[in-house]
């Protein structure tokens, strides 16, 4: 009479077997949830992916911003991201991104003391160039290339 | 380790008596167990139209933009259309799948003694969960929500006395506009979530208090004749079983016959030939056009929601006119008047759909 553990203990192919189901199970499993995932996934990721084609333009026209009258700034969103028309008293013009190599925050054309200033936590540049000169930004404001014509104001990556 | 982790968790939570409950848990096995799955099935969907209604409400934006929004999801998001699909497909499916649930229970008997709350609580969830579906429909603003509301609220703004006031209350004015689907989105988001879950947890745990009931025919059996298998790990594999094959229908349905969407509500538009509500509404859409054209003007109206009216109430109260356990007399007429329901609702939704085709 064998025994009841003898019914218990697989033989060793029914063993492989079972291994074999399982991984096949686990596999068939992690397909069905990859299926699922993915769509939500990708709906969730669709700004993501929106802005990203958003900010991968290369230029700007701004309508009518030949009118900017010296000393006064224009703001505008270079792509996604804020940036800054500067008409300076000498007839100069400066295409600058607006956002502080800091921490980020947007910075400010004052034409008064004729300065960049970021009020977060005091950055400073230089108008002319963007280069960074007082407080804790580490690098300069991205500089665009800028191309006046009689209805626009052309603004282009550098 | 595993052990410690497993024990310390176990002092606290009580995993072994959870453990042991479900061990000891058993489901019965007759001709008719078939009827078992669908509570579980309608709690399946349930959970689907949670989980696809936080992501259509990731990109949904209710008032004035609601229209918008709701095209932005369906040709602009990746896979918002199928998202979108998903929710509408699963919430006629939810639904569906409660009614089996409810006719199942019924003509098995299953309201009568301890079981009455488990039929209260169940006849609750199919309200909210009409009402989940009256007020989703509204929400992408297009031309059939916007009419299906507006004759929607007909019905209630019809009760004598106090009807022209709720339905201008669940309006928000006397026209369906932005401040209607405001107000439905909050109900719908909201207020109907926070109604449906803990009635739904009453549900279930009337469920596992009383355990499942048996059809008449296997109670008159001796208890040594009555076959049953363990809930876990048996009848649990099967119910997963199920929800396979109901997320596989899902995903058929959904993705192969996209939801539609219309052209935007505009209130100045005439109606657009064949509308007519969702089928689960059909039969009671049907019943009122007949009642109406039968006995025209507000009589007509007043019948027709007197006999909805008198007709839920009966089969609400089910439990207290058919307690009895007994197969005699008493539990024959209630047999009938379960199939007179069903007969009723199968031709008026029949008919229904016969006359706007």
């Amino acid at each position: 009479m064998s025994t009841v553990t003898d019914k218990i203990v697989p033989e060793p192919d029914e063993q492989a077997g079972r291994r074999g189901f399982l991984a096949a199970a686990i596999t068939a499993g992690a397909a069905y949830a990859a299926a699922l995932a993915y769509p939500v996934y990708r709906y969730l990721a669709s700004p993501i992916e929106q802005s990203a084609a958003m900010s991968a333009v290369t230029e700007v026209a701004l309508k009518d911003a030949q009118k900017l009258s010296p000393g006064s700034v224009l703001m505008f969103k270079f792509g996604t991201q804020p940036a800054m028309l500067i008409h300076h008293k000498d007839g100069q013009w400066v295409g600058l991104g607006a956002v502080c190599s800091h921490l980020g925050c947007t910075v400010q054309y004052q034409p008064g003391p004729n300065r960049i200033h970021c009020y977060c936590h005091g950055g400073e540049y230089d108008p002319q160039t963007g280069a960074n000169i007082g407080g804790p930004p580490p690098r300069p404001l991205k500089k665009y290339v800028v191309k006046v014509t009689d209805e626009a104001v052309v603004v282009s990556r550098a | 380790m595993g052990t410690a982790v497993y024990n310390w968790i176990d002092e606290r939570l009580g995993l072994t008596e959870a453990l042991t409950f479900a061990k000891k848990k058993t489901v019965p096995l007759h001709a008719h167990s078939f009827w078992y799955y669908w509570g579980g099935l309608s709690l399946f969907f349930f959970i689907i139209q949670a989980l696809t209604g936080i992501l259509l409400l990731v990109y949904y934006r209710p008032g004035a933009d609601a229209f918008e929004s709701v095209r932005q999801i369906t040709y602009q998001m990746h896979f918002g259309w199928l998202i979108r699909s998903a929710h509408s497909w699963s919430a006629n499916l939810f639904i569906f799948s409660i009614f089996v649930h409810m006719f199942s229970v019924f003509f098995m008997k299953a309201y009568r003694k301890p079981r009455e709350f488990g039929w209260f609580s169940g006849m609750g969830l199919l309200s909210l969960a009409m009402v989940f579906g009256f007020s989703g429909y509204l929400l992408p603003m297009d031309e059939l929500a916007f009419f299906a509301t507006k004759v929607g609220l007909q019905i209630p703004g019809s009760t004598p006395v106090v009807g022209p006031l709720l339905a201008d209350m669940v309006r928000g004015g006397p026209e369906v506009n932005e401040f209607t689907v405001q107000r439905f989105f909050a109900l719908h988001v909201v207020v109907l979530p926070a109604l449906f879950l803990p009635l739904l947890g009453l549900h279930l745990w009337l469920v596992q208090r009383h355990g499942n009931a048996v059809p008449e025919s296997e109670a008159a059996k001796p208890v040594a004749e009555r076959k049953s298998i363990p809930f876990f790990p048996n009848f649990f594999a099967k119910d997963l079983a199920m929800w396979l094959i109901a997320l596989n229908t899902l995903a058929v349905l959904a993705s192969l016959f996209p939801w539609d969407l219309g052209k935007p509500a505009d209130s100045l538009a005439a109606a657009p030939p064949g509308i007519h509500p969702e089928w689960y509404f059909m039969s009671a859409f049907q019943t009122l056009k007949w009642l109406g054209s039968w006995f025209p003007g507000a009589l007509g109206e007043f019948l027709g929601i007197g006999v909805f009216n008198v007709g839920i109430l009966l089969w609400l109260v089910i439990p207290f006119y058919d307690g009895s356990t007994r197969s005699g007399q008493r539990g024959r007429r209630a047999h009938y008047f379960g199939l007179i329901v069903v007969t009723a609702v199968a031709i008026t939704t029949i008919a229904g759909y016969w006359s706007v085709r």
